[in-house]
């Protein structure tokens, strides 16, 4: 059965569109605007992101922002106690990295996401082999867990992957971390091409997709993309009112665009 | 001694919590260290260039001075004496051997005080590999000296200024140059620390400190030390010595920085892909550690420390900055040797310990000599 993630992107899908899933850091100044300027715009799902004193998935953008979010005193239980209030109308998902998750327990952190209303997460850190008993808590309380697959996997790594995946499989654009990049690697279609080979579910690019031009030519091959840096940089510099011009500009292109 | 099964844990420690792009380096990683180190040539190699190189094996220093003051009988093992300075080089000759025969061109590496990113700079230098080094913007400025070697040797040095600016962060962005160079660079990891197989290779590469120590003090005592000390940052050079002795009586110490106490004050945590003991505040951030010494400067700690602690085979006490910088002065004026910061934090247990130990034995590793923390030390003591 369907989680509410993979149900609302779905929808999306099967209606020929492509989703637009922007990151969030949590806590930073007007993110919970933020938010609901994505979800005003067409974005059909945001990730929140829970700030990490060692981000080693993020380059400079996001690190700042998580910063600027911890230095305010923003905690896990700060941001999930905010989304509790929360009332967008599309689902919301977690990005946070494993300390998170294991210094609050497994089944104690999955039941708080749940309370919230939080439908997934993302944990970055966390591979395939690792994620047991994280993904049985997390199924236990009906939440989603994205998996990640990178340019690196070797094919017989793959359906592995995309087996234990919910909600979407997470395709890493580039070998690297999250930030804007000039134009869209290679790696990032040829991955999502493989990813699609092997599995039904909703695959999404993410990691270097920067503007709505690339948006655009990663769903060219995937069902759509995670915009991170590129969004975050607009809630620094012009705060929600950049977000949500920026999201409705790539919604715009992504419902467009010739297939 | 404990080898980690494929899921790469000592007990409950240990793991491979990385990002999804860099598990096929880390089990290409394992692979091939496994595979070099029970190739009798790769062995003879790496025995080769540690011993006409590095100046392996180094020798045992028994101090006389110092015995008869503090009442103990104190033994050094001289890795101060290895080529660099420290006992760093043992690792970074074993895994640039491994990078050339990987195939990988370019290595990167994190530092503290600037020791192991002097030894791969070095190592880098001899094999004839790219190096970067990555250095918190703090431990570059007190540690220039060592920043200037690493420029000499040929290889480039980067300040990181993310976080608390020391080693902590340091490992993250070499981590983040390792995630986007992975096909062609090899991760230099400098302690017993990271994702699975390092731990256990680290530890793999050092342990020739314990198999030497073990055989150099049963020449010269007939048996095993009491104590073996060293002190622990992420607890290489601790992992290396207590190896040769974790299969005998002896004591095994390993001793903290006050203010960066990862088993004496953390608490099982996840980062740098292991879980291990680690400070961290009430919701899991990751505490910022503080030494006076750069080397030491870290909250966590190796798993297989973490796991000889939780059995309680090793134990992990802490001194405090002053009584590392008194011991430092003692160790200098009593025997003629000038420790590095991170080994006076082990003198300076020994030193508050030994009317406990009277008439003991005790081995320690002096891992790394003092030169590098001279102008810190002149700055502090105003001159001597």
């Amino acid at each position: 059965m369907s989680g509410r993630l993979e149900t609302a992107l779905r929808a999306r899908i099967d209606a020929g569109g492509k989703c637009l899933v922007p990151y969030i850091t949590g806590g930073y100044p007007g993110w919970v605007e933020s938010i609901r300027a994505c979800a005003a715009n067409g974005a059909d799902a945001v990730e929140i992101g829970i700030p990490f004193s060692d981000p080693v998935m993020d380059g400079p953008i996001i690190q700042q922002a998580s910063q600027v979010s911890l230095d305010a005193g923003t905690t896990p239980i700060s941001i999930l106690h905010e989304v509790r209030t929360l009332d967008v109308g599309i689902p919301l998902a977690v990005m946070c990295y494993y300390n998170t998750v294991f210094h609050a327990g497994e089944k104690r952190f999955a039941s708080d996401l749940a309370a919230a209303g939080i439908s997934a997460a993302i944990v970055p850190d966390l591979p395939l082999e690792e994620s047991g008993p994280w993904t049985a808590a997390a199924d236990e309380a009906g939440i989603e867990t994205v998996m990640l697959a990178a340019p690196t996997a070797p094919d017989e790594r793959l359906p592995r992957i995309t087996e234990r995946a919910r909600g979407f499989v997470y395709s890493v654009g580039l070998l690297g971390v999250t930030g804007e990049r000039s134009s869209l690697a290679g790696t990032a279609t040829a991955l999502a091409a493989r990813v699609k080979n092997v599995t039904t579910k909703p695959v999404l690019v993410g990691v270097g997709v920067s503007n709505a031009e690339q948006a655009v030519e990663a769903s060219r091959v995937a069902d759509g993309v995670i915009m991170g840096a590129s969004v975050v940089r607009r809630m620094i510099e012009g705060g929600p009112d950049a977000v949500g011009a920026y999201i409705r500009e790539v919604r715009e292109a992504l419902d467009t665009a010739q297939w | 001694m404990v080898t980690p099964g494929a899921d790469g844990r000592f007990g409950e420690f240990g793991g491979r919590f990385v990002p999804e792009t860099l598990i096929p380096a880390c089990q290409e990683l394992e692979v091939a260290f496994v595979d070099a180190w029970a190739d009798p040539s790769f062995r003879k190699e790496l025995d080769d260039v540690l011993h006409e190189y590095a100046g392996r094996p180094s020798n045992i220093t028994e101090c006389h001075n110092l015995s008869d003051q503090l009442g103990i009988r104190l033994i050094l093992k001289r890795e101060d004496l290895n080529h660099t300075g420290s006992h760093k080089i043992n690792n970074v000759i074993g895994q640039t051997l491994l990078a050339k025969r990987m195939g990988k061109k370019r290595i990167v590496a994190e530092t503290g005080a600037g020791q192991h990113g002097v030894a791969s700079a070095t190592a880098a230098a001899l094999m004839g590999l790219e190096c970067k080094v990555y250095m918190g913007a703090v431990d570059v400025a007190r540690q220039e000296l060592n920043v200037f070697r690493m420029k000499l040797l040929g290889s480039e040095v980067e300040a990181v200024t993310s976080g608390s600016q020391t080693l902590k962060d340091a490992v993250n962005e070499a981590m983040r140059d390792w995630v986007a160079t992975v096909e062609s660079t090899h991760y230099c990891l400098g302690s017993v620390m990271g994702p699975h197989p390092y731990p256990f290779m680290v530890r793999q590469f050092h342990r020739v400190i314990g198999d030497e120590a073990y055989v150099q003090c049963n020449d010269l005592l007939g048996t095993t030390p009491d104590f073996v000390v060293a002190c622990v940052g992420g607890g290489s050079n601790a992992m290396g010595i207590f190896s040769g002795f974790v299969d005998s009586p002896a004591r095994l110490i390993g001793v903290e920085p006050a203010g960066g106490a990862a088993v004496g004050r953390g608490q099982p945590g996840v980062v740098h892909g292991m879980k291990s003991y680690l400070m961290q505040d009430e919701h899991g951030q990751v505490a910022e550690a503080h030494s006076i010494s750069a080397g030491l400067d870290y909250p966590g700690v190796g798993p297989e420390h973490s796991y000889l602690a939780s059995i309680g085979r090793s134990e992990y006490p802490t001194v405090t900055d002053d009584e590392v910088i008194s011991a430092f002065q003692v160790m200098s004026r009593a025997e003629g040797i000038i420790p590095a910061l991170e080994c006076a934090h082990a003198m300076a247990w020994i030193i508050r310990e030994a009317p406990k130990m009277q008439g003991k034995t005790v081995l320690m590793n002096l891992s790394g000599r003092g030169d590098k923390d001279v102008g810190q030390m002149m700055n502090i003591l105003g001159g001597v």
